[in-house]
């Protein structure tokens, strides 16, 4: 992936005339100019404001605005649900990458073989991609119940399962599980266009040397297929982050806080309990999360990543 | 690593995948199956793989209890419309970045990458805000002109540069000489041929728009005017608790016809998203 560099397959083409050049300009910037306005009002201004918005104490209700400095961001900071909602988004979102990364390869390294049926099965795996998130939520709800269909499966073996919702633990390993479920095939079909890409060369190569299975994959297949990696772990997290339906309607945060992300909380304080300026801190907090990350992932990029096209 | 594979490695590969294949397929079985069963017996024990006994009545129950045909077309037209309004926008902003020289391009495109670092769950509380002082609250405009002008669009505008970078410029240098514009360039000949990342950044706005949650119950207050996301989870008793069968017959609703869809095309569909610029 290309990002800042300049298509530099452009050869500079003679052509004297600069109302040529001028007409380029002017139409790229009509070409452009519906993103960047929409951008600026919708995006960028919006921006801006979470930080100005960050600096008052605005509580819809009570009707106050009133610029303040920094003490929200001191509320911030003794916060007591803080520890515990960084807590959550980061297991969470710990959790929810190295469980949707791990099945994701293993599928597509299954789907990657050359047997009867495969493509059905590749269908199968990546229908949850397009049912309603909130309907796929909403079933693994059902589920769930203590009650519901997946303790019925195990009682049917013999096992108790639990309230799997209503304790803490079981609560945070569900909204991982259901997330990954529902959108793994994502990152399925990515990894699975990336092993296809993989000159087959290596591994006759590697063959004739003697290299065993297990190997291949770790010397050939992974450092081949890193870009892909890479990029998609940094969708995943950064999505990972943004989660909000599936807390909504599976535990609304709870038990207790347990399965309260940045997003969810934010949400609570901003709209209802209609702390603006608090919710507009949280929000900053969000975005400097998603902002690091990012710029981490893209500096790890040059020294992990084996190749670049 | 296509290789032949013997027969007890087939085996193995086949039985890993169907037992992998149950947490993905059979909670879509599930809500189908129990939608049609009578209340008494959706927490049977033992569960019914296959219902037992047929009731279709919770489907009538899902249209009286709220304007449901109402909120399935709010759904659909402004998905349509989010996605109309990105393909649009991203293709002419992708074009001109990957083949339009003008000043300060560079500078530009990074501007807009930024939007990619900023969901709309960071600028939830000011978009409120605005949409407020423009009296648009409770109105379907904020679930349009959000999704059309945010990170999802600017990821569609990604893409679709990465594709026409990678298109020969030799298609339109003919045209040039011709005489022909840059907008009827774009138009009769470049965004033809990205018919299939055109088709990668539909599917992928699409089920954004149809799946947004967060927008609609900050920005929706009255049933009429709901989404499905926010529709479904409306199916309740009068203390707060699920009506699961009207729930389940919603969620089936909401889920099938895309669902199927995705059958028919499954093809396009997969292979479109997997080579539309995102593997990198």
């Amino acid at each position: 992936m290309t990002v800042a560099a300049p298509p530099s397959t452009r050869k500079a083409r003679k052509r004297p005339f600069w109302t040529m050049e001028r007409r380029d300009s002017l139409a790229g910037y009509l070409f452009i100019a519906p993103q960047m306005i929409g951008i600026t009002i919708f995006v960028l201004i919006p921006l801006a404001l979470v930080f100005w918005y960050s600096l008052h104490e605005w509580n819809v209700l009570a009707q106050t605005f009133r610029f303040q400095g920094l003490a929200n961001y001191q509320t911030l900071l003794s916060d007591p649900g803080l520890p515990q909602v960084l807590g959550a988004t980061t297991i969470f979102s710990i959790g929810l990458v190295i469980f949707n990364m791990s099945l994701a390869l293993l599928l597509a390294v299954l789907l990657d073989q050359k047997l009867k049926g495969i493509t059905l099965y590749r269908t199968l795996f990546f229908s949850p991609v397009v049912v309603s998130l909130v309907a796929w939520t909403i079933v693994w709800g059902f589920l769930l119940q203590n009650n519901g269909g997946i303790n019925a499966l195990l009682a049917s073996v013999g096992i108790e399962g639990p309230n799997w919702l209503r304790h803490p633990t079981t609560a945070m390993i569900s909204v991982i599980v259901v997330q990954v479920f529902k959108n793994v095939g994502l990152n399925m079909v990515l990894f699975l266009a990336a092993l296809q890409g993989v000159p087959r060369e290596l591994y006759e190569a590697a063959r004739v040397d003697g290299t065993p299975a297990f190997r291949q994959f770790t010397r050939i297949t992974l450092p081949m297929i890193s870009p892909t990696v890479l990029l998609t772990s940094i969708i995943t997290i950064v999505g990972s982050l943004q989660v909000f339906a599936q807390i909504a309607v599976l535990t609304q945060g709870g038990p207790g806080m347990s399965t309260t992300v940045l997003v969810y909380y934010l949400y609570q304080q901003a709209f209802q309990f209609h702390k603006f300026g608090y919710g507009a801190t949280l929000s900053i907090v969000l975005f400097l999360i998603v902002a690091i990350l990012t710029f981490v992932q893209w500096q790890m990029r040059r020294k992990l990543v084996f190749y670049e096209d | 690593m296509k290789t032949d594979l013997s027969p007890r490695i087939k085996v193995i590969v086949y039985g890993l995948m169907t037992v992998l294949l149950i947490p993905f397929v059979f909670p879509t079985w599930w809500m189908v199956t129990s939608s049609v069963k009578p209340i008494s017996d959706i927490f049977a024990f033992p569960p019914d793989i296959f219902p037992r006994r047929f009731d279709f009545s919770t489907y009538g129950r899902v249209f009286e209890l709220q304007p449901f045909a109402q909120q399935y077309w709010n759904s659909a037209y402004i998905a349509a419309l989010v996605t109309a309004g990105t393909m649009m926008f991203s293709s002419m902003a992708g074009y001109a970045f990957a083949r339009i020289r003008f000043p300060f391009a560079n500078t530009l495109f990074m501007i807009v990458l930024i939007g990619l670092l900023i969901p709309a769950e960071v600028t939830i509380v000011p978009l409120f805000q605005m949409f407020l002082g423009w009296g648009m609250i409770n109105t379907h405009w904020p679930l349009v002109l959000i999704p059309i002008f945010g990170a999802p669009s600017v990821f569609a505008t990604f893409v679709m540069r990465q594709f026409f970078i990678a298109l020969p410029k030799e298609l339109e240098e003919a045209a040039r000489v011709d005489g022909l514009g840059r907008f009827k360039i774009f138009w009769t000949i470049a965004l033809p041929l990205a018919r299939p990342a055109l088709g990668a950044v539909a599917i992928f706005t699409f089920l954004h728009s149809w799946n947004l949650y967060l927008e609609p119950i900050v920005f929706l207050s009255s049933p009429e005017n709901f989404t499905l996301p926010q529709a479904l989870t409306q199916f309740t008793d009068a203390y707060g608790g699920a009506l699961w069968n009207v729930q389940l017959a919603a969620a089936t609703m909401t889920a099938l016809p895309v669902l199927i869809v995705f059958i028919i095309a499954q093809r396009q569909f997969v292979e479109g998203l997997a080579h539309s610029g995102l593997k990198g």
